[in-house]
């Protein structure tokens, strides 16, 4: 986006990526999600691998944003929601009956769209997560707040003003700001949901940069509508698009194809695929 | 050198005229109607406290200030008009019917904008903003013939001291439990208002990080909302100090420089509903009391305003 001539496959391409996912994460097998009687999306089956950045891509009502919400059970929220099949989390079924949606979003943590900070100052903010759960910190929590700005490359920006409101930060601040946060509870996986579409190329490219360091430590997975930021951070792409229903017109979203992202944007296998990616359709 | 619009025309299209089509009167006299309305309530409110300052000047002029402010029995007709026990009196009451209202009020709006269903919500809401409607005679009698006896008969009486006596046909405690009961729909609603209309954009952010319902609506939700709801507690506590009709019918007449919740006060606002309503001569000593109690009345209600718009501003957490 901030550079429209670099070529697609940048930062994959320094990387070697395995063929398929190697320590799987979270996986989904026959995924369906339901809203009431509509099918939004129909037999899912995806992986997401340790220390990976998995995007997925595909035109507005694919169901990627849903999908992604199923992954920490944000879709609890919404009551009218259904799922079936199994999302496991290091093996655990996280639909099992047993298990705390609560529990789950502190292990993977997640990024929304639009930034939305609290209406608290910059520290609350991070310390939200740790002084809610409850966590045993190794160090101080101011220590803590500390490493998990600097994790979030904002630690320069903010330090002298740590105690004023969250909304003083830009909008690309404010969202290395809900980074922070959601880094702040530990978590090993973080769902970003089209992170940098609220913000402008700068901005988004200091997150983009954030993403590939914080690969090292964290699996991340990421929804978006830019492929061209699919193509420059992330190593797998799972692209989506939705399908009509013959009988009543809804449109059920579904997976095309889930590969390398090296593979993805330059030998993909689906046509579907490749008319989205060359900028046929969508 | 200036081109006029005749100039960058061509012969075909035809001229343009870009003055009003009309004087728009109408429209005028719509808006200066409008502007009357507005200024009508602040004139109205000028009025009433000069008024009201008129006639407290009155009664300074022939009782002094230490006399009125100082500590002691109230008894104009006897020449005696410390304020004191009337404060104490509206504080009373106040006092407990808020330690209903505010528990019962926030607790109601967390349930409503936080935990309730929407089909729910939809039918709770409006039962509790036709309760905000009732006319507080129908309260007040309802506090004098069915809660004052039955308090009085399940009065703890082996409580030790004070509070052990058994209370009067009227007194302050029974005025306070009904007060506050009719005091939380008003809480309850405006905060149920202010707190819905915190972007869920909020929530999802706070459920992201694993937080219970509790410490969304708690941490999260009620901070948000701090400056509407503090603003319904003040309305509501307003509504307290300001309340007639019900401290008339249920809390007595003796005024008492009590706390005691089983004592008979007399309010601010039940003296003034009293002597304006008795058989007093205009331009007496008593008749000017009611003014100078109702200044007292109103410096209260505009102190608490002061106070409450300071706290908003100072504890506020603004979400635009």
């Amino acid at each position: 986006m901030s550079d429209a001539h670099a070529p697609l496959v940048e930062a994959s391409a320094t990387r070697t990526v395995p063929d398929a996912p190697l320590n799987p994460v979270i996986e989904a097998v026959d995924l369906n999600i339901y809203y009431g009687s509509f099918h939004a999306v129909y037999d899912v089956n995806l992986a997401y691998g340790k220390n990976e950045i998995t995007a997925m891509i595909g035109p507005s009502g694919c169901g990627k944003s849903t999908v992604l919400r199923c992954l920490n059970r944000m879709n609890d929220l919404v009551a009218s929601a259904r799922v079936e099949g199994t999302v496991t989390y290091h093996g655990i079924n996280i639909y099992d009956p047993k298990v705390d949606p609560i529990e789950v979003r502190r292990h993977i943590g997640m990024v929304f769209q639009k930034p939305n900070p609290f209406p608290k100052s910059i520290y609350d903010n991070v310390a939200y997560g740790p002084k809610v759960t409850g966590m045993k910190l190794e160090s101080s929590l101011d220590e803590h707040v500390e490493w998990c700005l600097r994790k979030a490359a904002l630690w320069d920006e903010v330090k002298d003003k740590l105690k004023e409101s969250a909304f003083s930060l830009s909008g690309g601040q404010q969202q290395r700001l809900c980074i922070a946060r959601a880094i702040a509870t530990k978590p090993d996986v973080i769902l970003m949901d089209e992170p940098c579409s609220a913000l402008d190329p700068i901005a988004t490219a200091a997150v983009e940069d954030l993403m590939v360091e914080l690969r090292n430590d964290y699996t991340i997975i990421i929804v978006t509508h830019n492929m061209q930021q699919a193509a420059r951070v992330s190593d797998r792409t799972a692209f989506f698009t939705a399908r009509p229903d013959e009988t009543t017109g809804n449109r059920t979203g579904l997976l095309v194809e889930f590969d390398k992202t090296t593979t993805i944007f330059s030998n993909p296998s689906d046509q579907r695929t490749e008319d989205y990616i060359s900028g046929r359709f969508g | 050198m200036s081109t006029t619009l005749s100039d960058v025309q061509d012969g075909e299209t035809p001229p343009i005229n870009l003055g009003p089509s009309s004087s728009r009167l109408g429209e005028k006299a719509i808006v200066g109607w409008l502007l009357l309305c507005a200024s009508l309530s602040v004139l109205i409110t000028v009025g009433i406290v000069a008024a009201l300052l008129g006639d407290t000047i009155r009664f300074f002029q022939r009782v002094p200030l230490s006399e009125f402010f100082r500590v002691g029995q109230w008894a104009p007709w006897q020449g005696d008009f410390p304020v004191f026990n009337l404060v104490m009196g509206t504080l009373n009451i106040t006092m407990y019917a808020l330690i209903i209202a505010i528990p019962g009020g926030l607790g109601a709006a967390i349930w409503l904008s936080e935990y309730a269903s929407n089909r729910t919500r939809k039918i709770v809401k409006p039962v509790i903003e036709v309760l905000e409607g009732v006319p507080t005679v129908a309260y007040g009698l309802f506090a004098l013939l069915f809660i004052a006896p039955m308090l009085k008969s399940v009065w703890p009486t082996w409580l030790p001291g004070k509070l052990g006596q058994e209370p009067e046909l009227q007194f302050a405690g029974a005025a306070a439990l009904v007060m506050g009961v009719m005091l939380i729909p008003t809480i309850a609603s405006i905060s149920e208002d202010a707190m819905r209309a915190v972007p869920s954009g909020l929530r999802q952010a706070a459920y992201g990080l694993g937080s219970t319902k509790m410490q969304v609506a708690l941490k999260v939700v009620v901070p948000a909302a701090l400056s509407g709801i503090v603003a319904a507690f003040v309305l509501g506590i307003s509504r307290g100090i300001g309340e007639t009709m019900l401290v008339l019918m249920a809390a007595g007449a003796t005024p008492n420089a009590s706390l005691w919740p089983n004592d008979s006060v007399l309010t601010m606002t039940a003296f003034i509903a009293r002597t304006a309503g008795g058989d007093i001569s205009h331009g007496s000593t008593e008749y000017y009391t009611i003014f100078a109690v109702g200044s007292v009345l109103f410096v209260m209600t505009l102190g608490m305003n002061m106070i409450a718009d300071f706290f908003v501003r100072r504890f506020r957490e603004t979400y635009e």
